[in-house]
């Protein structure tokens, strides 16, 4: 198999963006991942969009036919990937195998959505369409509620407590505020969210014991990447970060039917995979991007993938170890809960930040203090049923 | 009495004299401080002044609450809008979000709008709630009626407060369909959605004496004061 790069990296503000149309959303990031790597015309083989779901909350269809035609890039492939909001990295993944067999040398991955164009409440319930159709859906099953439940059982197993959790939102507000990109641009304070007594207004309970600012907001959005054979990256006017991994792995798609609701084994094992075929060791990882689109997801999946032991996790982040200047930075950019969750976009986001970071041209707010080599980014589809594990490297 | 005051004082609404609205604070969730008060007759012009650069802003309707709120506003600075109302809402004794409204008679209120400047800090929501504060609880009026003319004027107010939909009912912004918030439902709502504390320490209270002017409107990038 050949091996892959990536050459060029482009993203769009996060946040609401219902004014475009979805297709500008994408072409946006698109356009400014060509300009990073200096695609001339014609030198895009392949285009694949990691998108959710657009025929829901757009009611289109063919979002990668729109895109193309959008960009002029006819006669490049084209196709859709939908994983849920692991959408984004499988398309990277997609990517990946088309060039590693050789049947592309380059492809754009773009990964967007624009769910702004729905209320919070129908946007949620779109995402809740990917839980079980017979067996979580038609009870009220959504993916908050979930993670309410989740966070729960956590909390009852391992001790953490709401106060704790709130530390989380603190860390990854005060990221995405020097992340111009970034939906939420205003600071967070562990006080005002947790002992004021205002909290219980301005910081309800969305799904018990989750409150407001440790859930995601729902936002519109893109990053796009350009991959290339490495063969072929002096083509490109930037040096490529080797994609040195990728994992997946599936789970029940009932939460329910997990012998133990805490393990999400398809994190691990994606992440396993991930590694092995980067043939490293997750203590070889410097920075990572975890799918927080509910804080205890951060915690969860660092501990999943074996960055921390089971329960410990929390404790590293009050010690500051996960902050931009910290042993192991995680969610530099704000993760979802700070950057925004566009959800077929974020797979990409987080390989853009990886990318972002190890080139060192992150604001330098939380441009990582230690010299990055490789990053992970783990993107959670459903209720961590479908995960995807990316581990990128400096060449 | 002066010249053209006869013919004045025969256009002018009568006023009914209303109990004033007592200032309160809320930590918001930066830990920032928002004081909301009454404003006063002489702080009108700095109202419209905050007004104005919204008032082409398309994006989230600012556009219509900016040109109405602006005109509403004028109203009760001339005298043309009976027993209407404004609080703003300062942080750091920047003017951060406004609202204004007006009362029918002792037992029901108008509501206008209400008008966020510095976003993502739900203060948009407080302000509402401050209104509908001070029409149920300090004026002791019986319902309000209200109108959304955005989809997140109609989240927060119309769904969040589970308003009744009296759709017969005529509100002076017309259009929108009117929705009503009851004394009942302001109370079954109120532990959810209003806070505040008071008395505003005087340190805090003296930095919403004079109302600073927006230096920077998040709906208009690049734009400074």
């Amino acid at each position: 198999m050949r091996q892959v790069g990536i050459v060029g990296i482009g993203t769009t503000s996060f946040g609401n963006l219902s004014a475009y149309k979805l297709q500008e959303i994408l072409a946006w990031s698109a356009c400014e991942a060509m300009e990073d790597a200096g695609v001339k015309k014609g030198g895009i083989d392949q285009v694949i969009v990691g998108n959710m779901s657009a025929g829901l909350f757009n009611h289109q269809v063919g979002v990668e036919s729109a895109m193309v035609s959008i960009l002029h890039l006819e006669p490049a492939m084209a196709e859709r990937v939908s994983n849920g909001p692991a959408s984004g990295s499988s398309a990277v993944k997609l990517a990946y195998t088309t060039i590693a067999s050789g049947l592309a040398d380059v492809v754009l991955v773009t990964g967007g959505e624009q769910m702004r164009k729905l209320s919070g409440w129908e946007a949620t319930d779109v995402v809740a369409a990917m839980t079980h159709p017979d067996a979580e859906y038609p009870y009220g099953v959504t993916l908050p509620a979930l993670a309410g439940m989740f966070t729960r059982a956590y909390m009852a197993k391992y001790g953490l407590t709401g106060d704790q959790l709130a530390h989380l939102a603190v860390k990854a507000h005060g990221n995405a505020i020097h992340n111009r990109w970034a939906h939420t641009q205003t600071r967070a304070d562990h006080a005002a969210l947790t002992s004021s007594p205002d909290a219980p207004v301005i910081n309800p309970m969305v799904a018990e014991p989750l409150r407001f600012s440790e859930v995601c907001p729902v936002s519109d959005g893109s990053a796009s990447l350009i991959l290339c054979a490495l063969e072929v990256a002096d083509r490109f006017k930037r040096p490529p970060i080797v994609i040195k991994g990728i994992g997946s792995a599936t789970d029940t798609h009932c939460v329910h039917n997990r012998a133990n609701l805490l393990e999400l084994s398809a994190v691990r094992l994606a992440a396993e995979r991930a590694l092995k075929m980067a043939k490293l060791g997750v203590g070889d990882i410097d920075i990572a991007q975890l799918h927080d689109a509910f804080l205890i997801l951060e915690l969860v999946l660092a501990e999943e993938v074996g960055f921390f032991e089971r329960g410990k996790a929390i404790e590293a982040v009050l010690r500051g170890e996960t902050k931009p200047d910290g042993r192991l930075p995680i969610n530099t950019d704000g993760g979802l809960k700070g950057r925004g969750h566009p959800v077929g976009g974020t797979g990409v986001s987080q390989i853009y930040e990886l990318v972002k970071q190890l080139r060192r041209e992150a604001e330098p707010e939380r441009q990582v203090k230690k010299d990055a080599k490789v990053g992970m980014a783990v993107n959670f589809g459903g209720f961590g049923n479908n995960v995807v594990c990316t581990v990128v490297a400096k060449q | 009495m002066q010249p053209g005051m006869e013919m004045e004082m025969k256009l002018r609404p009568p006023a009914m004299e209303l109990p004033p609205y007592p200032p309160k604070f809320i930590t918001l969730a930066d830990g920032s401080k928002l004081v909301i008060r009454p404003i006063t007759r002489e702080e009108i012009p700095t109202i419209l002044e905050t007004i104005v650069p919204l008032i082409q802003v398309e994006r989230d309707f600012y556009d219509i609450v900016a040109a109405r709120f602006y005109s509403e506003m004028l109203g009760i600075l001339r005298y043309r809008v009976k027993d209407g109302f404004c609080l703003v809402g300062t942080i750091d004794g920047e003017i951060a979000s406004i609202c204004n409204s007006r009362l029918i008679n002792p037992k029901q209120g108008m509501s206008y709008h209400t008008m966020t400047i510095d976003r993502g800090l739900r203060c948009g929501a407080q302000m509402f709630a401050a209104k509908m504060e001070y029409h149920i609880e300090i004026l002791g009026q019986e319902e309000v009626f209200i109108v959304a003319e955005s989809p997140i004027g109609f989240r927060r107010w119309m769904i969040e407060y589970e308003l009744e939909y009296r759709p017969e009912i005529w509100h002076e912004l017309g259009g929108p369909p009117t929705y009503v918030l009851t004394r009942e439902l302001y109370f079954k709502a109120k532990d959810r959605l209003v806070t505040g504390t008071r008395p505003v320490p005087p340190e805090l209270l003296k930095t919403a004496d004079k109302l600073i002017l927006p230096r920077e409107y998040p709906q208009l990038p690049g734009w400074k004061r």
